[in-house]
């Protein structure tokens, strides 16, 4: 951990870990947003400060400060346009923002060699420009490359990870088939297994739900809380609220900013997610085998 | 469930034998079978191991040998080129000669035939035509090298894949329209000029063989060593750099040897058309493996293709010859024809 050593230098470096994002940041905030979900003690795996873009003359990411930690799983939701995936680049170091820094595990994300940052941080796009004739299971090997580089050979502990991503998101009976002949929910197991491969002790997944069927989201869900509970910081990008509302904590994104960051047993953060979404819906509680859910109903 | 995972190389193992056997029997017909007229002045066709006269065994070695390595070598070329050229741009239609290279090749050699028909007044045709005979060759290479560069230089850098391929597009169509401007002031050029368009195997000698095969085994090594990177880049551009590469400095590399195996072929048989194209379409039909062995198996392919061509070049109108870019070209469209219509019917 740097932090310290970096204060002193004058360098900018990680604030306080465990202060709510948003009040940190000064970013405007729903007066009762803001709540933060509990999270684990210690530092936080991928940490943000004053993050800002813009995409010709939209802010696309205006001011957003985060701290995501191990243990954790985030769900980021927000209208179109909102800047969602435009912040788990940023995040993912894989754009650079106009003004912010992000750390990794604690190391300043704008100065870690690109191999260490792919070793810690997996990102999965949102679908669409996967597009090729290898075979699913030489896509999911991709997850491996982090590891041992474009010149190493693929050892044991390598095929191991694969055959468990693939595994993970059900996808081995296919696994010898063209990505190009799968369909849409097939694709995006492939791609889901390539991102879970990596075993980066931080994942960030853009829309991973899409094209999948319910019982493969709930799979999918599950194994997301599952890796959160071994140690992973998780943070994915919904549309589907109901299922966003069953993570630990959910950030709420609005123009460019986070207007809401809690627990979704929150009712502050459950009031402002109606609100960015202009009332279209309105969010029930349900028992569910004995224990407390939110689920989304529509307006129609 | 666990898995049991086939590796690519396994699959790729498996085609070998077919490729190698499909390959030595093409290079035997090729060696076997000609147009005897080239060498000995007589007609017809020659069967020179059985004939075993001196002369026969010359024309063997010293015109059909070259030209059946020279071709093989060519193809293997145009194939790695080619199989490079789809990983890199993303797109199973990208073609080797996209950046600039073959329009580049094509204004180096017209440049040349001009200047060697204005030097001709002066020192004398014989070392005008011993001067362009060597100079051909090295235009051609220059002129791929230089159309790369411009191209290069108008996209700045191979950042943005679709500024590149549309920066090769206006510096061929660029370059092309000086090669015509110039064969329009200097029209001795232009048969000169045709030749080197339609592609033929017919000048490969010895020497050429040595250029082309220093040249495919290290690119060849080369791009197998870099493949994992055009594995990476089928996930999207963004994808492959979260895996940790440092795509800028890889594409550079593997655009280099795009240019190096394409300008090196084009300046020793001419624009041979479509193999480059192909190659890597008919080897992804036939097994699924990643691009290292895709790399090697399109060379191979590549090979295969323009001695089968080069072979029935010289077939079909035996005693003449077609060039055999002509038929490269009428096949591989036919080809790509076929593969279209499959698509929309599937669609």
């Amino acid at each position: 951990m740097t932090a310290p050593a970096a204060h002193a230098a004058g360098v900018s470096a990680p604030p306080a870990a465990g202060v709510s994002a948003p009040h940190a940041a000064g970013v405007s905030a729903p007066k009762a947003a803001g709540v933060s979900a509990p999270h684990p003690a210690g530092a936080p795996a991928l940490q943000a400060e004053g993050l800002a873009l813009k995409l010709g003359a939209l802010r696309a990411v205006d001011g957003v400060s985060l701290a995501l930690h191990a243990g954790q799983w985030v769900a980021i939701v927000g209208p179109n346009g909102a800047g969602k995936s435009t912040l788990l680049s940023l995040l993912a170091g894989l754009r650079k923002p106009d003004a912010g820094r992000v750390w990794l595990q604690g190391r300043d994300l704008a100065t870690l060699p690109a191999p260490a940052r792919a070793r810690a941080l997996s990102w999965l796009s949102q679908q669409g420009e996967a597009e090729g004739d290898i075979a699913a299971h030489d896509v999911v090997r991709l997850g491996r490359l982090p590891r041992h580089g474009l010149f190493g050979t693929p050892d044991a502990a390598d095929e191991a990870a694969v055959a468990q991503a693939l595994d993970e998101t059900e996808a081995t009976p296919f696994a010898a088939r063209r990505l190009n002949e799968l369909s849409g929910g097939e694709r995006q197991r492939v791609l889901l297994a390539r991102a879970l491969a990596v075993q980066a002790p931080v994942l960030l997944l853009d829309e991973p739900t899409t094209h999948l069927d319910a019982p493969h989201q709930r799979a999918l869900l599950r194994g997301l809380a599952a890796r959160a509970r071994n140690g992973a910081a998780v943070a994915a990008v919904l549309h589907d609220l109901t299922l966003a509302l069953a993570a630990d904590r959910v950030l709420v994104m609005d123009r460019g900013r986070i207007v809401a960051d809690g627990s979704p047993a929150d009712a502050a953060l459950r009031a402002a997610l109606v609100q960015v979404f202009e009332q279209a819906f309105s969010i029930e509680a349900v028992q569910l085998a004995g224990r407390a859910r939110w689920a989304v109903v529509p307006h129609l | 469930m666990k898995a049991t995972l086939d590796t690519p190389h396994t699959r790729a193992a498996r085609a070998w034998p077919e490729a190698t056997l499909l390959g030595l029997g093409l290079a035997a017909l090729a060696l076997l079978l000609g147009v005897a007229g080239l060498a000995a002045g007589s007609e017809g066709w020659s069967l020179a191991w059985l004939h075993g006269s001196q002369d026969e065994w010359s024309l063997v070695t010293a015109i059909r040998a070259p030209r059946t390595v020279g071709a093989l070598l060519t193809g293997g070329l145009l194939g790695l080129a080619g199989a490079i050229a789809q990983g890199l741009f993303r797109n199973p239609l990208a073609d080797p000669y996209l950046l600039g290279s073959a329009a580049g090749a094509g204004l180096g050699v017209v440049l040349v035939l001009a200047a060697g028909g204005v030097l001709g007044h002066y020192i004398g045709l014989a070392t005008a035509d011993w001067l362009l005979r060597v100079g051909l060759v090295g235009a051609a290479f220059v002129g791929a090298v230089v159309g790369v560069a411009l191209t290069l230089m108008l996209a700045r850098g191979t950042a943005r894949p679709i500024v590149l391929l549309l920066a090769g597009v206006v510096v061929g169509i660029v370059l092309s329209s000086i090669s015509e401007l110039i064969t329009l002031v200097s029209p001795e050029a232009l048969r000169g000029k045709q030749i080197f368009m339609l592609g033929t195997t017919s000048f490969l000698g010895w020497s050429s063989c040595v250029v082309l095969g220093v040249v495919l085994v290290p690119a060849a090594a080369l791009a197998w060593r870099y493949a994992r990177a055009l594995d990476a880049l089928v996930l999207g551009e963004a994808s492959a750099a979260s895996l940790g590469l440092q795509l800028p400095r890889v594409r550079l590399l593997l655009v280099a040897l795009m240019a190096l195996a394409t300008g090196t072929a084009v300046a020793q048989a001419g624009l041979v058309a479509f193999v480059g194209l192909v190659a890597p379409h008919i080897v992804r039909r036939l097994v699924v493996v990643t691009h290292g062995p895709l790399l090697l198996l399109s060379a191979a392919a590549g090979a295969v293709l323009l001695l089968a061509a080069d072979v029935a070049a010289r077939s079909v109108i035996a005693p003449q010859e077609l060039p055999v870019g002509v038929l490269t070209a009428v096949l591989g469209g036919l080809y790509l024809l076929v593969l279209l219509r499959r698509r929309q019917l599937q669609a």
